[in-house]
């Protein structure tokens, strides 16, 4: 068969691998959930770099009161953890994530580098107002998830970076949240459309913070920050009621396609967000 | 080199870094029970184990498994022995394509949780696509595999009863173990096959220097349509064969094939600079619009009218004027991909002056002749070995790459292979035919059915592959399984630039099922019947005449209706009680066998001298089980057990035609033959020994005694003179069953059988998204007699999972669902609990009275669901599939 050509690194530190990127640019391989159904090729197109088997990329470690989650951490690991209320609604997309095989492979970090629409991983992260790390030769950067997904299928990382890690910080893990997603079909679902709602509820039982995101809804994924200002001080059943398409149509644009029309996606999204609230707070 | 453990052994592999590890384990290992299905984890037929978690071993790099152990289904561990002995037991394999997935997923459960609930299986699985079971004996397996049960012994009784039998299939050890399907075996060294298809619907093309291409290294040739040394043109239908293997400019749907190219083994296949221009064409898309075009897909066929079929009996016009309740309806459908989980694969080579082509298909002889005319070879000179097949359900009728296999196997004298991925599968191969459906039923002031005014125009595609089987099955079938007096039934099948448009289980009756079945419910509403009350007061009775005038016998559906009264009144009171929640009922009935023409299937059993019992079985078992329940009544009729018969064929070398598996024909066709085989074989031992029909027959190895009473008569089976096929006794019959043409009005007996069901669906659906979750799905279905009620309840939940396929989410758009992921099938979590209710009126001119029974298992689904839907919401869906926003919009609309 063919020989093995260099065009393949898998190396053991995050430095090394910082280093060879540097070197030469390759395409970063992560779960292989993405890479691998794009080609109909027995093997990737190269030259890889090999993200599995550089431990300090992979696991859940505490981080200044919050937390931090390596970038090529699993689903079924994300799932099996014990994690604050406030990562329920992660915790949740982790095991509709396709069926248990992509949940073995498939990694939080490559799902947010792919940057589809509907990318499961990311309203849950959004609600927890998640940060990136990115680490490439000049030393680590964070910004803020909002701001490296730019686009369909793009985002923030250079060339030469690494996503290393999904920053939560401490009072981001307030309250407790729930994701619902809705597809046409039981398992093995593509979303059209999902919420993530985290609500933090004040002693007398009013919303004290609410965070509301929707993906499938928009070019990419999008969290609500008008709304949930108008939601602090309300009973999550009032709060829920005001999830309108007309309340949400301002701030999402959904498209018609293959799975839905536009205006069903707009009326799913804000039902779905009248459940996740009532969810959170259940 | 990648160093790691796989079943226990160390092993090492010089791959490279990132191929797929499933291409890996198949090719350079040869372990060929990991299945590739889509080779992006959407099918989870390639699952292994990873340092013991189950992963799609085609998104695995291989440099990655480096000091990792990985567990294939070729693993020995007790888990593994315990579920394959659970999956015989429950009937769990059927083609057996998933079964290697479904087995490791399950193992990967019963690993961290030895005794799983039926909601933690159905989870556990829900990775892994089967297309079918309907997944519910899967799940029960899976369920079950903690018993430990010791496996129930094959069931061989030496007396005349294994007809009715829940024997496992005698083919099943193969299909838990990694059965051997197209892409699984082949020649050593051979060349590796890759079509160059269009990715247009309408395109006309011209060649770059294409030897210039053919002589680059590592390819070994290039053919195209003017290396074609016969008959360019295939079709079941020889009348209408006018499908190229490889096109002519211009192509006439995307998927067509242009060009073949043969790579050397292990060079990488690669198209992408092939020497090839394209100009697009415009397209014709949509049916209705092509009938008024003057731009004709076909030159020779007017109007792009591949043909018409049409029922008319008495005055349907007046009948409906007359009539007391009168209701209109208009159902659109889409195309429905087969979506086995087997992309289309096998290989060739030549045995001296003769083609051997083994690959997956339901019709070997008639890819014989097909693929003979194409390469211009007497059929004599082409033998077809049918692998193994993972699903069919229609589409692996058509030839696909048995004429590619064949061309450059001839041409060059070299063996080849050739393996579609699922986008070419998807794109090339047939689907079924979507439909525009309008007409009225009418009923008289009691409710009695007065007439069936019916109008269908089904989208063909580009060729006609089964157009005229659909077009001519639709009309017959139009009124369901109820007695109309008055009845006007046209189907048209329109040309395209669409998918080819061919046979899928039911041949465009499911289609049509949808658009009576749903107008009855409103009939009923009208008439102020209870739903089934209406169907029971109209069913067909013995005695009365069909819509092509038909006398019938052995009707079945009122038995039917009649068994699932209790299980109706019970979900009606309970929906009552729960918002949203729905009831519906459909029937169906469907004719056994081809329309009006003749498909006699011959079966050939013998005795060698050495006391080896043969079955000559050339019916192909796709999954539904003929090998097990041909040899079941041949078993009976001869007299000796099923565990001392040894199956030969499908292969046209060894084997007499059985016809094609389609028409819900095997159990019934086949099997008649197969009885009638073994009553003469008998006969003729019955003869020699002097004895009585009474007597007994045991073989013990060359000896055969006959019993009766005290009397033993030892026939020594190496003294007697051989026969033919140099068997000591044998006999070989032919059955063809007994129909008459129909005449310009559609008048006739297009068939001896029917078989006939009703299906009852319970179901909530959830207003404000639309979704619906389905409860619970009882079927009744009259079977004539159960030869296997293991593998009957399989066919019916394998069914339903179909029809709730084509209900609730499956739409293929050439292009743009080329994948299943997009292409939506049924997972574990969207297949219901299941009652069989086996009913029995049996046909006289079926084996022990046994009517098939394969399609007619989906066609209730899909209305029952509409129905139940309708009772649930008040909504109308009028165009499938019912998508959650269009189920959604229909609710809205029933409300203002």
């Amino acid at each position: 068969m063919i020989q093995t050509r260099m065009t393949y690194a898998r190396p053991p530190t995050l430095d090394a691998a910082i280093r060879l990127l540097a070197q030469s640019p390759a395409r970063l391989l992560a779960g292989g959930t993405d890479l691998y159904p794009a080609t109909q090729a027995t093997e990737l197109s190269g030259p890889i770099l090999d993200l599995i088997g550089i431990p300090e990329l992979s696991g859940i470690t505490p981080w200044h009161g919050g937390l931090r989650i390596g970038a090529t951490t699993p689903w079924s690991t994300l799932a099996e953890a014990t994690l604050p209320p406030a990562l329920a609604a992660l915790q949740s997309a982790a095991l509709q994530v396709g069926g248990r095989q992509i949940q073995n492979a498939g990694t939080i970090g490559g799902n947010l580098c792919n940057a589809s629409p509907a990318a499961d991983g990311v309203p849950p992260l959004l609600i927890l107002d998640a940060l990136v790390e990115l680490a490439g030769p000049a030393g680590t950067r964070q910004i803020p998830l909002a701001a490296f997904l730019t686009g369909p299928r793009k985002t923030a990382c250079q060339k030469n970076e690494i996503l290393t890690a999904i920053l939560l910080s401490e009072q981001s893990l307030a309250g407790r949240s729930c994701f619902q997603k809705l597809g046409a079909r039981a398992y093995l679902v593509i979303s059209i459309a999902m919420v993530a709602v985290r609500i933090d509820l004040a002693p007398n039982g009013t919303i004290h913070s609410a965070a509301l995101a929707v993906g499938a809804c928009g070019p990419v994924a999008t969290r609500l920050p008008e709304l949930e200002a108008t939601l602090i001080g309300l009973t999550p059943a009032q709060a829920a009621s005001g999830m309108t398409p007309e309340s949400l149509s301002p701030f999402l644009s959904p498209i018609t396609d293959i799975r839905a029309s536009a205006a069903y996606r707009l009326d799913a999204a804000a039902e779905l967000l009248r459940r996740a609230i009532t969810g959170c707070a259940t | 080199m990648i160093s790691f453990v796989l079943n226990g052994q160390p092993v090492c592999s010089t791959a490279a870094p990132t191929r797929r590890l499933s291409d890996v384990l198949r090719e350079d290992l040869g372990l060929m029970g990991t299945k590739v299905g889509c080779d992006a984890g959407d099918c989870g037929a390639c699952t292994i184990l990873l340092d013991g978690r189950a992963t799609c071993a085609c998104l695995i790099p291989t440099a990655r498994v480096t000091g990792c152990h990985v567990q294939t289904v070729e693993a020995e561990t007790p888990e593994l022995t315990r579920l394959r002995a659970a999956f015989l037991r429950h009937g769990a394999a059927q083609c057996g394509i998933c079964t290697p997935g479904m087995l490791m997923a399950g193992a990967d459960l019963l690993a961290r949780n030895p005794t799983p609930s039926e909601s933690e299986a159905e989870t556990a699985l829900g990775g892994v696509l089967c297309r079918c079971t309907g997944y519910r004996k899967i799940i029960a397996a899976l369920c079950d595999a903690s018993q430990n049960h010791t496996p129930s012994a094959p069931a061989s009784p030496t007396n005349r009863a294994v007809t009715g039998q829940p024997i496992p299939r005698i083919d099943g050890a193969a299909k838990v173990a990694g059965d051997l399907f197209g892409a699984d075996e082949m020649p050593e060294n051979a060349l590796v096959l890759k079509a160059l298809r269009a990715d247009l619907p309408h395109a006309s093309f011209t060649f770059g220097d294409l030897a210039a291409y053919a002589s680059r290294p590592g390819i070994a040739a290039v053919f195209t349509a003017a290396d074609i040394p016969g008959r360019n043109a295939f079709g079941v239908i020889p009348a209408f064969a006018d499908q190229p293997a490889l096109a002519t400019s211009p192509t006439r749907f995307r998927g067509e094939a242009v060009a073949l190219v043969a790579f050397e083994p292990g060079h990488p296949i690669d198209l992408s600079d092939f020497p090839i221009t394209w100009q697009e064409r415009p397209a014709l898309t949509d049916p209705e619009a092509a009938t008024r075009t003057t731009t004709l897909v076909h030159p020779n066929r007017p109007g792009n009218l591949l043909i018409r079929g049409r029922v008319a009996k008495g005055d349907a016009t007046t009948a409906l004027a007359h009539s007391a309740h009168v209701v209109t309806g208009d159902i659109t459908t889409s195309f429905v991909e087969h979506a086995y989980i087997e992309p289309e694969a096998g290989s060739a080579w030549m045995d001296g002056n003769t083609l051997c082509i083994r690959a997956c298909t339901q019709a070997p002889m008639m890819d014989r002749e097909e693929t003979a005319a194409i390469l211009n070879l007497p059929p004599e000179r082409v033998r077809i070995l049918p692998s193994a097949v993972g699903g069919g359900f229609g589409s692996k009728l058509d030839v696909s790459l048995q004429p590619l296999l064949g061309l450059a196997a001839l041409r060059l004298n070299r063996p080849v292979r050739m393996t579609f991925s699922r986008a070419e599968s998807m794109a090339s191969t047939t689907k079924r035919h979507p439909a525009r459906m309008a007409g009225r039923i009418g009923c008289d002031a009691t409710g009695r059915i007065t007439a069936v005014e019916f109008d269908g125009v089904f989208d063909t595609g580009a060729y006609a592959s089964w157009g005229p089987t659909v077009a001519n099955r639709v009309p017959v079938h139009a009124t369901g399984p109820y007695f109309t007096p008055h009845v006007t039934a046209t189907a048209r099948a329109i040309h395209t630039h669409n998918p080819v448009s061919g046979a899928f289980r039911g041949f465009g009756v499911p289609q049509a099922a949808i658009w009576q079945e749903t107008l009855y419910d409103r009939l009923a509403e009208k008439a102020g019947l209870d739903r089934l009350d209406f169907r029971l007061l109209n069913a067909l009775r013995d005695g009365q005449p069909s819509a092509t005038g038909q006398i019938l016998h052995a009707t079945g559906i009122a038995a039917c209706l009649t068994a699932l009264r209790p299980h109706w009144h019970r979900a009606l009171a309970e929906a009552a009680h729960h918002p949203h929640r729905g009831v519906g009922i459909a029937s169906c009935w469907y004719g056994c066998g081809n329309t009006s023409l003749p498909n006699p299937s011959t079966i050939r059993i013998g005795i060698a001298p050495t006391g080896q019992l043969c079955l000559h079985q050339g019916a192909t078992d796709i999954g539904q089980g003929s090998n097990t329940v041909i040899t079941q009544i041949a078993a009976d009729a001869l007299g000796l057990p099923v565990g001392q018969f040894h199956l030969i064929g499908p292969d046209t070398a060894l084997t007499p035609d059985a016809g094609k598996t389609s028409a819900s024909r095997q159990t019934f066709v086949s099997g008649r033959a197969a009885l009638a085989a073994g009553q003469s074989l008998r006969a003729a031992i019955l003869r020699l020994a002097n004895a009585s029909d009474a007597a007994t027959l045991t073989l013990h190895g060359a000896t055969l005694s006959v019993t009766e009473g005290t009397t033993r008569r030892d026939i020594p089976l190496a003294s007697l003179p051989a026969t033919d096929h140099g068997y000591a006794l044998m006999a070989e019959e032919t059955y063809d069953p007994p129909t008459t043409a129909l005449d310009e009005n559609g008048q006739g007996s297009p068939y001896a059988v029917y078989g006939y069901g009703a299906q009852m669906v319970e179901l909530q659906v959830d207003p404000t998204l639309g979704t619906v979750k389905l409860l619970k799905i009882t079927a009744a279905h009259d079977l004539g007699r159960t030869i296997n009620p293991l593998l009957a309840t399989g066919q019916i939940e394998g069914g339903i999972a179909q029809g709730i396929g084509l209900a609730l989410m499956e739409e293929y758009i050439p292009g743009r669902t080329e994948n299943l992921h997009d292409y939506l099938i049924p997972t574990t979590g969207d297949v219901p609990p299941i009652e069989s209710l086996l009913i029995e009126v049996p046909d006289p001119n079926g084996p022990y009275g046994a009517k098939g029974l394969g399609e007619h298992v989906l066609i209730p689904t899909a209305p029952a669901i509409l129905n139940a839907i309708h009772h649930a919401t008040g909504a109308e869906i009028t165009h499938l599939p019912a998508l959650p926003h269009r189920i959604r919009d229909a609710i809205r609309k029933a409300g203002n």
